[in-house]
């Protein structure tokens, strides 16, 4: 595969939220705005992209046996400078992600990633794949916390929208918002889906009909 | 002091619940729950591991991270005593009864990667929670977990069986179970 459509693939053919879903727990914890949702994407991003190019490097010396240990102490290295980086230049962010950020260390999509892809994938490839999985883990993480920013609290980065008369929907900044909202994304994203594929079948269908007539003409002059 | 015990564990259990409130722990409670029996192992094999993990989490932390001015590896220490914690757990049970590896078995490696159990390590750090405690929040949690992904089972048994719009099937459908059931945990909220 071309390093680009390795690339392209992470960010929605394969995307870890909408299509894999996995890497749940950071996605529904800190999407309660589009700046949080942004900050744990570029977060679990700088880990996915370094893990990825470390694993593959060693990939040739790693020993089948105990990959999984030097798959977590490599994440969990990554994880930790990143921490440590949030904590010194913004120390906001570090409070609303809080404990979610040493928490990458234990998200499946990364683990996912070093066991499916880098470790059996060349360098570069390994790279492209850690980035558009974690820009597709972002897209998805922002997509979650701007639509529930906006209902929950009628603003998107903290700009109000709907002005001082706006009554919002807190439930949807509330725990119980973060399931319902993800559970209807991914039911409408079935849903464009599912029409897709539907004109994709009727415009084949109707492809085969024409095909299958001049065919059976054919049949037709042979019995003939 | 018994009665800030009895406060952890029915914060951790009911008001902060693991899963619900706190969303920790989501990959088990949404991979492993399409069954009620399979729910229940998963939730005792935690509850085992979580206890022993925030002991022994507790036990690296203070008394080998903190004198050496080492705090800041506590994720890397962390994870490594609980991958090792479950490997060992599951070699005595092994050893010591086949009949409970035979019941908690598969779902013990699992663990390792089960947020929940990191997570536990490292709020009772932030909580400054004394051994007692320490250990109390982590047994408090698991039992949270397992009452949340044993009814959550059940429903989910329910709605194989209910007739669902082929769009929502599977885990959307499931996603939004979970949201009326957090709906009904922040009924807790006040109780503390």
């Amino acid at each position: 595969m071309s390093i680009f459509k390795t690339f392209k693939n992470g960010i929605w053919k394969e995307n870890p939220i909408f299509i894999q879903v996995i890497g749940m727990c950071p996605t529904l914890a800190v999407t309660t705005a589009a700046i949080n949702g942004i900050a744990m994407g570029i977060a679990a991003t700088f880990v996915l992209f370094f893990s990825n190019i470390l694993i593959s490097l060693l990939r040739k010396v790693t020993p089948d046996k105990i990959r999984i240990p030097i798959f977590i102490v490599v994440i969990a290295t990554f994880t930790t400078i990143i921490g440590m980086l949030i904590k010194a230049f913004s120390p906001d962010l570090d409070k609303a992600l809080g404990i979610y950020i040493p928490l990458i260390v234990v998200n499946c999509m990364i683990m996912a990633r070093a066991e499916a892809f880098a470790y059996k994938n060349t360098v570069l490839q390994s790279a492209a794949d850690g980035l558009g999985m974690g820009l597709g883990f972002t897209l998805a993480l922002f997509i979650l916390g701007s639509i529930r920013e906006i209902i929950g609290n009628g603003s998107v980065f903290g700009i109000s929208l709907f002005g001082p008369n706006y009554q919002p929907a807190l439930i949807f900044i509330m725990p119980p918002g973060a399931f319902i909202t993800l559970g209807l994304l991914l039911g409408f994203f079935r849903l464009l889906e599912s029409v897709q594929k539907n004109r994709k079948e009727k415009s084949i269908k109707k492809k085969v009909l024409l095909g299958g007539a001049s065919h059976a003409d054919k049949a037709y002059t042979y019995t003939d | 002091m018994l009665t800030k015990l009895i406060l952890i564990l029915i914060s951790s259990i009911l008001v902060n619940n693991f899963v619900l409130v706190r969303f920790l722990g989501e990959c088990p409670f949404l991979g492993v729950s399409k069954k009620i029996e399979t729910a229940l192992g998963m939730g005792i094999a935690v509850t085992f591991v979580m206890t022993i993990a925030s002991a022994f989490a507790y036990i690296v932390y203070n008394m080998i991270l903190v004198p050496l001015g080492l705090s800041y590896l506590e994720t890397i220490a962390f994870i490594l005593v609980i991958a090792s914690l479950v490997q060992f757990v599951e070699m005595v049970i092994k050893k010591s009864s086949p009949a409970l590896h035979q019941a908690l078995g598969i779902y013990l490696p699992l663990i390792t990667t089960n947020c929940a159990v990191l997570g536990v390590a490292l709020l009772n750090v932030q909580e400054n929670y004394n051994f007692i405690e320490a250990v109390v929040n982590g047994f408090g949690s698991a039992v949270g977990f397992t009452l949340a992904i044993v009814l959550y089972a059940g429903i989910r048994e329910r709605l194989e069986l209910a007739p669902i719009s082929k769009v929502l099937e599977g885990f959307p459908i499931a996603l939004i179970g979970a949201g009326l059931m957090s709906i009904a945990f922040l009924g807790f909220q006040g109780l503390i």
